[in-house]
């Protein structure tokens, strides 16, 4: 099968894309080009393929052998939510916040400063990609800390943390989660921090730092944040918007989620 | 007060009329999520069989939420026509039905009944309609509004023109101006999602927007979708505010959650009246809002999502808007999950909105995590256009890069209006003829580039 080369980018008379000065200002797709009134082939396949790799990003499950390959013997316990698969889990946010009855069974209390949580969320390739080194930068930031064996949690939502670190007795629980793919981004990880979290534990007690991925928030910085978050949260024995309001505007996280008018639930 | 109807020799018995509106309502991942979806199939038509039989004077004299408890309630209750009512007091929700689709059913004789209708009358009605009732029925009512041109006028599809940027970068956007004008798009607004929430940005933003609609006498509007608080005070501070927009609900509850209250949005519309900045109209409102707003918010009082979404069409009509749009699809799969359940959502929230006298358009979109692709949105925009949308959206390449959500392209609406035979609002449309954008004679946009039209220096 031969394979035909797309037409480039330019207009009909072959003239050169004038549109290139002003896709410098801009993401957005524009200066497409138009055959008749739709979108042109290249375009259109282009548009089709980063779809695909959002969905793909959204549906492929958590490779958990894999991740326990690479961490290669530190231990870690392994649990799931009470949705029972992906089509539950997304159709039902409530069931991802929640650990199944033998997964909460098996979790053990104990004496520990921080809890991490590798869960799929929305996006496993971003998990499978950034939680473990994330997990490893903040080992060696964390001298001296008490921190439970890693946990990586298939089908969860953010909130599965709390009940996660109430089982294991944690003071704190740090979630590492893969957000919604974009079609430009299908591999961003956010992190969330949580001070005494407990199963209905709101939001609004939770910092937040987003987009971390190979083009976003480099691991390294994103453990620095952390890491400074969390020696907050320890001394202030508490997180969320009473710790934002006191952190140094460096160390705030960049404007991670934006108040959008047209999510109502953002 | 219960409701009970027999089906194959079963009987099924429904609580009160928000459980037997549950009931009926199509299938969708939100109400399941509520816990007040039909339990079975047969269950569904049963309600939908019961439904059929209540009187319409029912709804008039029923609190699904009660009038003490919530000022949506009240506002419903306070506005509703008596008089519009009368020639429907005694009909039942089926013969409702069987009325719109009727040829008796005139545009007329539909302008004249909206007052007439309750919210929950219409969501009651569009349970028991198929989607070619909805659109059916919705293509004979037309609602026209004015500001700097003429919506919603027969065989005219508008466009919003969304040039959002991550960072609003003035350039960026501007960028994205340019390009959607060279498709004809920006006749119902030329309205930016703000990255950052603030006063200072929102002022920023709505300069850059003016100057360029004033440079090329663009006979349209402008606005930065902020809440309504920001846009209250860049009024104050002298700001170019064409349209006063906010996210609403149909719950009071649900709008505190979105920062609102009807007072505010009294004061809003007051204080963009008194700029009398419309040049053909005085509408200066834009509203947009969604299925599963209300429940997201734990706000939904045990209603099901269409029936809930169509009260916020009472709240919007209260304040005579130029524009309202669904947002149908951006909300997430736990709400409508694929597809075939924003298909119908976007169909039922422009039927009940027109019946209530409402400009509706669309946002026809969905998100990476939904069960839809392009093909479904598609579907809706040719649904929508034949059921006489007042307006869509439209992003460059159909992709949202400030949201992350996809939508419809400006390829998509010129497609669209060429196939239906559409053309934009009367004003924008002799202006892009003027500035030799669309060649009367083929009737098509041009295919030009920037630097071959005047809006070349639209960037700077």
């Amino acid at each position: 099968m031969t394979k035909k080369p797309l037409p480039p980018s330019k207009n009909r008379d072959g003239a050169p894309d004038v549109w290139q000065d002003l896709r410098s200002l801009t993401r957005a797709r524009i200066g497409l080009g138009r055959s008749g009134n739709a979108q042109r082939t290249t375009d259109v396949l282009t548009f089709q393929a980063a779809h695909a790799q959002a969905r793909d990003a959204v549906h492929t499950p958590l490779d958990v052998q894999a991740m326990l390959e690479e961490l290669n013997g530190i231990s870690c316990l392994c649990v799931r939510s009470r949705a029972a698969d992906r089509s539950t889990y997304l159709r039902r946010p409530d069931l991802g916040r929640r650990l199944a009855s033998e997964s909460l069974a098996f979790l053990q209390k104990g004496e520990w400063d921080v809890v991490f949580v590798a869960a799929d969320g929305l996006s496993s390739i971003a998990t499978q990609k950034g939680a473990i080194p994330l997990f490893r930068a903040m080992q060696a930031r964390l001298k001296g800390w008490r921190i439970a064996p890693l946990v990586i949690a298939t089908q969860g939502r953010v909130a599965l943390g709390d009940e996660i670190a109430s089982a294991l007795g944690a003071r704190m629980v740090v979630m590492m989660i893969g957000e919604r793919p974009g079609l430009s981004v299908a591999d961003s990880m956010g992190v969330y921090l949580t001070y005494a979290p407990y199963v209905g534990c709101p939001d609004s007690a939770r910092n937040c730092l987003s987009n971390i991925h190979q083009h976003g928030l480099p691991t390294t910085v994103a453990a620095d944040k952390l890491a400074w978050l969390m020696q907050q949260a320890m001394q202030l024995k508490l997180t969320g918007v009473g710790l934002k309001d006191a952190a140094p505007d460096s160390t705030l996280p960049e404007n991670p989620s934006p108040l959008i008018e047209k999510d109502p639930h953002a | 007060m219960g409701f009970q109807y027999s089906l194959g020799g079963e009987r099924y018995v429904f609580d009160d009329l928000k459980a037997l509106m549950a009931a009926a309502s199509p299938v969708r991942s939100g109400d399941e999520l509520a816990g007040l979806a039909a339990t079975s199939d047969a269950q569904r038509i049963a309600a939908r069989y019961a439904l059929a039989d209540v009187p319409l004077d029912l709804f008039v004299r029923t609190e699904l939420i009660p009038y003490e408890a919530d000022d949506v309630t009240r506002l419903i209750m306070d506005t509703h026509d008596r008089a519009a009512f009368v020639p429907f007091a005694s009909m039942t929700v089926g013969d409702l039905r069987d009325w719109l689709l009727s040829h008796e059913a005139t545009p007329v004789a539909l302008t004249a009944a909206a007052p007439g209708f309750t919210p929950e009358m219409a969501a009651a009605v569009s349970k028991i309609m198929r989607n070619q009732d909805l659109m059916s029925v919705a293509r004979k009512m037309r609602v026209v509004t004015r500001f700097r041109n003429t919506i919603g006028l027969e065989g005219c599809l508008a466009s919003r023109l969304q040039p959002n940027h991550p960072t609003d970068d003035l350039k960026g956007i501007a960028a994205s101006t340019l390009d959607g004008l060279l498709y004809g798009m920006g006749d119902a607004v030329i309205g930016i999602n703000p990255a950052t929430d603030s006063v200072a940005n929102g002022l920023a933003l709505l300069d850059m927007l003016d100057h360029a609609r004033r440079r090329y006498d663009i006979p349209t509007q402008t606005c930065v979708l902020t809440h309504v608080t920001n846009t209250l005070e860049i009024m104050n501070k002298g700001g170019a505010v064409d349209l006063v927009f906010q996210s609403i609900a149909g719950t009071q509850k649900a709008n505190e959650g979105f920062g609102v209250t009807l007072d505010i949005l009294k004061e809003a519309h007051e204080a963009a009246l008194s700029l009398k900045r419309g040049t053909v109209g005085d509408n200066v409102m834009y509203f947009e809002t969604g299925q599963g707003a209300a429940l997201s918010a734990e706000a939904h009082h045990g209603l099901d999502q269409q029936t809930v979404e169509a009260r916020a069409y009472a709240v919007a009509r209260a304040f005579r808007p130029l524009l309202v749009n669904t947002v149908v699809g951006f909300i997430g799969p736990e709400y409508l999950y694929d597809g075939k359940q924003i298909i119908r959502a976007g169909l039922e929230d422009h039927f009940c909105a027109k019946l209530l006298g409402v400009p509706m358009g669309c946002d026809a979109c969905y998100t990476n995590h939904a069960e839809a692709d392009q093909d479904d949105m598609d579907n809706l925009m040719v649904l929508l256009g034949a059921a006489g949308i007042t307006f869509l959206i439209g992003v460059p390449g159909a992709d949202d890069i400030m949201l992350n959500y996809q939508s419809l392209s400006f390829h998509d609406i010129l497609t669209l209006r060429s196939m239906l035979n559409l053309r934009p609002a009367p004003e924008f449309a002799g202006w892009l003829e003027q500035m030799g954008l669309f060649d009367a004679q083929s009737g098509r946009m041009r295919e030009l580039a920037p630097h071959q039209t005047r809006l070349a220096q639209l960037v700077g």
